[in-house]
């Protein structure tokens, strides 16, 4: 993309760092430190489940799989696809925050809250297709799978529920905070280029636990 | 429930399995260690703090190497350390490994009772009786939650887990009465979740255990178990059913599809009966029906007992 | 706003005035009362369930309460004195108020999410109340599957809500601590020359940060286990209880040392100060701090030696365990090594101080003796443990804590209290704390078991002398509770630093105006740079 905004945006605010800081550079350094601290602690988090689920994937390997494969690889895959994607145009977003691309971060933060509401509204279908199917042993539902997994392939689907719903949880924030940066970037407010690195690296590690959770959910069946 | 606490009253705690004495033996070093350490600090602190109290005119120079005398007191406090880990965890193994030709006990704990089956077919409720100086297998199972079986005078204690078989081995070497407790919080009773073990002569135990009121023993019952739940109809001599034979397969390796091989050990046994189709053995199809709600623990104690005697695993009479 | 003639100067308590004023403060300052306030209550609620406790535990038989209660008072205690009271007590209060003075900082660096750590913190208070008050749980503050997941019959859910939600108020304190000690130190003041609470409450937040999301997950399970019905540790469908052990206690190792670490940094300062003395081995008390948060995740295993795990892995475990003792060790002595050649006087402060290091002393010492494998077999889930962990945390956190109180309440309030009470409290403390808890090592050996609400006979004298403890030491946690508040109103007006101590924190005036300096500090000193030890090669500089 050759194309660069030139049209004159209205003055950002005036930026002052906050009161507890001496510098702006000092509060930059400070905001990106305490992004990634709080990356750590998801990564904690989401690691327990991944590391019950491995325990139970090693357990009861050909349940897993059969489990497995009656995940909807389609729309699974399609979905990895949007989210990869949307990590390339919150970077873009990002790159436009310097030279003050005023259209271009504007644009790329759209476009990546809409990929995000795509991947939600995508898992949506795939969650009704699956309660549809019998395969959601939530709230006392029917379960139904063939012998003699049953047992096992509930135990694989609670955790694709968990797993994916607490991923979607953590997409649906992190499309809040997009949108919030999107206002942000709109009315022109100061220190968009810490706000938006912020954004961008929230966005990025819930692409990344994506990343895992697709090969460990949707791949189980598909080795060798 | 208080009158059945009656237990012989020494005021200390008896030793009262072989592995006890040496249990108490490394617990007093750690205590008498630790007593002493805590007087030296103690002393050590009360006394710098009063010699060198604020208004006292002592000489208060010093040239101590910080960092050597870090090091001398780190790696002396290492060598204790590892010095009472090894004898711990060389006691923890021992108390781990299986006693040859234990006489076994099945215990199963429910909310908020034990009921111990003798090999013979005898069971009772909340009192254990075993013979002195002869080594104990007792294989404990669980019909509810976790539960923890612990005789402190044999220094004995282990979880009973939901879903798997769990043993504890121990020889009594004092004759009396003892207390057994519930030690993991299993809900409302826990704290009435207690007992008694009698360890008595081992005629006496032959005795009390043959006064069962004739109960057949436990593979007996087992057999019986077996034909009229119709396990022999598909496990059998001359069954037409492609099921697995069970004669001699305990304590065997069984190669399972998949790729596996297990040991056939209790577990696999009551897995195979609740839920078969887990671990299906190589070269057969999954056409094992479950027994899940059909057979009660003490049933599966049975079968057990019985396909264990198919491999000539010769426990006490 | 003041407007008289000859009005008190300016300080971040009297500069506004009113409840919303403390309500969206963002002043580090007022947030560490507000938390204060609040974990004091929660102190003395979960003291009540105690008190309880102790009274039924006097006779064998259970005749003051039900066992239903009993076993949900058991759970409360636990509950609301882990995460109610020690995880936050030193770090969000002291931590809080301290840490941006010690290092020369206006404030922490997000204070928007301080102040949002408090109100997380109270959410999960309401929820945890809410808990108490429709029923309560009788799972324990360890929540043991299958029986949280599949058969309790209390208000597990909101429980297990309202400890995550706290959790995430942990984490919250721990990123900003984590990022103000990294970012927003003074010139001059080099990693090598903090001070070792701030060490400390680094170290802490470190494990704050890492170990708690943990906990989130695990007990999220849970709540879904019940709400949702699926059954990831049910093993009617395959799934393992001891799992939920050990993805249980990877977080609560780990929390006992995020309970810890504080008091062993509010311990060297007091101890400098009042031995006027560097401290001794000022490297090795850092490293040991980072080496206990380390090691400590490493040792969870040492709770499951019975219940189910190989025993390959406890052998493992046991090794670690003792390995993480070490550094507690070097601690230890170093402490009594900073009184040598120094000058020391008893106030308060010192008195806790002292304190704490002999029956924290204790309680390591008995860490041993539990993570000797053969030995844990029998006293684990027995009043050893309990007496244990009560040496750790009360005799030494509680002990830290009151210490750290009293150390810096002329800074936080302008006020002294009067020192005899305070010394008569301490005092009070440390005899009552013993007498309550030092019987249950024995109780313990003798297989007393935890948890029960009756017991045989044979074991009731011990009880009687536990119990006998209890109101001896809460005599002594309410005192101060008087003369501090006394203090407030009465107290002698404070200066800067009535102490005479080294450290940023007392550059500033009692109490500090809102942006903590009137000017910026540069720091030239090491710590503690009290003049003692003289060493022999600067005797002749004098």
């Amino acid at each position: 993309m050759a194309y660069r905004s030139v049209i004159p945006t209205p003055p950002e605010a005036e930026a002052k760092p906050a009161p507890q800081f001496d510098s702006l550079r000092q509060q930059y350094e400070a905001d990106t430190l305490g992004i990634w601290i709080f990356l750590a602690s998801e990564i904690l988090f989401f690691g327990g489940v991944f590391m019950t689920y491995t325990v139970y994937r090693a357990a009861y390997p050909e349940a897993f799989e059969a489990a497995s494969g009656r995940l909807d690889l389609l729309l699974g895959g399609i979905n990895t696809a949007i989210l990869l994607t949307s990590s390339l145009t919150m970077t873009l977003a990002d790159d436009a925050v310097l030279p003050r691309n005023r259209k271009a971060l504007i644009g790329w933060l759209a476009v990546t809250a809409l990929l995000g509401a795509v991947f939600l509204a995508i898992k949506g279908v795939e969650y009704s297709l699956e309660f549809g199917a019998h395969l959601a042993p939530i709230f006392a539902r029917p379960f139904e799978f063939p012998e003699p997994h049953t047992e096992q392939a509930r135990l694989f689907f609670s955790f694709y529920f968990a797993l994916t719903g607490l991923h979607a949880v953590h997409l649906f924030i992190g499309i809040v905070v997009v949108l919030i940066m999107l206002v942000l970037a709109i009315r022109g407010a100061p220190r968009l280029e810490a706000k938006v690195t912020i954004a961008g690296l929230y966005w990025h590690l819930v692409d990344l636990i994506w990343v895992f959770v697709f090969p460990l959910l949707y791949l189980a069946a598909r080795h060798g | 429930m208080a009158g059945a606490d009656a237990v012989s009253d020494t005021p200390l705690l008896p030793a009262a399995s072989t592995l006890a004495e040496r249990v108490d033996t490394l617990f007093f070093t750690l205590t008498g260690l630790d007593a002493l350490m805590v007087l030296v600090l103690s002393g050590l602190i009360i006394g710098f703090a009063v010699y060198y109290r604020r208004n006292a005119r002592v000489n208060r120079t010093t040239d101590v190497p910080e960092t050597k005398t870090e090091i001398v007191w780190s790696l002396g406090l290492l060598a204790v350390f590892l010095a009472i880990f090894v004898w711990a965890a060389h006691l923890y193994v021992e108390e781990a490994s299986p006693l040859n030709n234990a006489l076994e006990i099945h215990a199963i704990g429910k909310q908020w009772m034990w009921k111990f089956q003798h090999r013979n077919g005898r069971h009772e409720i909340n009192e254990l009786h075993v013979p002195l100086g002869v080594p104990v297998k007792v294989v404990l199972a669980t019909q509810d939650v976790i539960h923890s079986f612990f005789v402190p005078a044999f220094r004995v204690k282990q979880d009973l887990v939901p879903g798997r078989y769990r043993t504890v081995w121990f020889t009594p070497s004092r004759i009396g009465r003892y207390h057994l407790f519930c030690a993991e919080y299993c809900g409302l009773d826990h704290s009435r979740m207690r007992g008694q073990v009698i360890v008595m002569e081992p005629a006496e135990y032959e005795t009390w255990l043959a006064g069962g009121g004739g109960a057949e023993s436990l593979p007996v019952q087992g057999e019986k178990l077996f034909s009229s739940l119709g396990c022999i109809v598909c496990h059998g001599a001359g069954s037409r059913v492609a099921a697995p034979s069970l004669a001699g397969i305990f304590g065997k390796p069984v190669p399972l599809k998949g790729g596996q091989t297990v040991i056939a050990d209790e577990t696999y046994i009551r897995n195979s009966i609740l839920t078969s189709e887990k671990q299906v053995v190589a070269g057969y199809e999954p056409i094992m029906p479950s027994f899940a709600g059909r057979v009660t623990d003490s049933d599966l104690t049975r079968l057990i007992a019985y396909i264990k005697s198919l491999s000539g695993e010769e426990g006490r009479p | 706003m003041t407007t008289a003639a000859v009005s008190p100067p300016k300080n971040y308590l009297n500069r506004d005035y009113g409840i919303a004023s403390w309500l969206t403060t963002i002043d580090h300052k007022r947030i560490a009362w507000l938390y204060l306030v609040s974990i004091t209550a929660f102190f003395f609620f979960g003291g009540a369930a105690a008190t309880l406790i102790r009274l039924e535990l006097a006779t064998p038989a259970a005749d003051v309460v039900e066992t239903e209660t009993y076993n949900r008072l058991f759970s409360l205690h636990g509950i609301v004195m882990v995460w109610f009271f020690l995880v936050p007590s030193i770090p969000a209060t002291l931590g809080n108020f301290l840490i941006p003075l010690m290092i020369g900082a206006r404030d922490v660096a997000f204070p928007r999410l301080n102040l949002l750590s408090w109100y997380l913190y109270i959410v999960g208070g309401v929820f945890t109340l809410a808990m108490a008050v429709a029923g309560g749980v009788d799972t324990g503050w360890t929540f043991y599957t299958p029986y949280s997941s599949l058969f309790a019959n209390g208000q597990v859910v909101l429980a297990v809500v309202g400890v995550i939600v706290t959790g995430f108020s942990s984490i919250l304190t721990g990123l900003n601590f984590i990022v103000t000690v990294h970012k927003m130190r003074a010139p001059g003041l080099h990693w090598t020359r903090l001070p070792l609470f701030v060490w400390a409450n680094y170290a802490t937040a470190i494990i704050m940060v890492l170990a708690t999301p943990v906990l989130a997950i695990t007990l999220l399970l849970i709540a879904l286990e019940r709400i949702l019905g699926i059954g990831i540790f049910d093993p009617k469908v395959g799934g393992d209880p001891v799992l939920f052990q050990h993805l249980f206690w990877f977080y609560s190792h780990p929390a006992v040392y995020i309970m810890i670490l504080p008091g062993m940094g509010v311990v060297s300062e007091i101890i400098t100060c009042f031995a006027r003395k560097r401290i001794f081995g000022y490297d090795g008390m850092a490293f040991a701090l980072l080496a206990i948060a380390l090691i400590g995740f490493l040792v969870w295993g040492h709770h499951l030696f019975v219940a189910g795990e190989s025993v390959y892995a406890g052998v493992i475990f046991s090794l670690l365990s003792f390995m993480v003792a070490v550094p507690s060790g070097i601690k230890v002595f170093n402490w009594a090594a900073t009184l040598y050649k120094g000058s020391v006087s008893f106030e308060t402060p010192m008195l806790y101080a002292m304190g704490f290091v002999g029956l924290f002393t204790v309680g390591g010492l008995t860490g041993i003796t539990v993570a000797a494998t053969a030995v844990d077999v029998h006293v684990h889930d027995t009043y050893f443990v309990i007496a244990h962990f009560h040496y750790i945390m009360v005799g030494g956190m509680v002990m830290a804590y009151f210490g750290g109180l009293h150390f810096w309440w002329p800074k936080m309030t302008g006020r002294m209290y009067p020192d005899v009470w305070g010394r008569v409290a301490a005092i009070t403390i440390f005899v009552g704390f013993n007498l309550t808890f030092f019987p249950q090592f024995v109780l313990g050996y003798l297989g007393m078991p935890r948890r029960y609400h009756t017991y045989p006979d044979e074991f009731q004298l011990l009880n009687v002398l536990s119990s006998a403890g209890a109101p001896v030491l809460a005599i002594g946690y309410l005192l101060p509770l008087v003369y501090l508040l006394y203090s407030l109103r009465w107290g002698p007006v404070a200066g800067s630093n009535p102490w005479e101590a080294k450290g940023l924190e007392w550059q500033t005036p009692s109490p500090p105006p809102e942006h903590n300096f009137d000017r910026l500090p540069i720091v030239t000193e090491e710590p503690y740079a009290y003049g003692l030890p003289k060493r022999d090669s600067d005797a002749a500089r004098g």
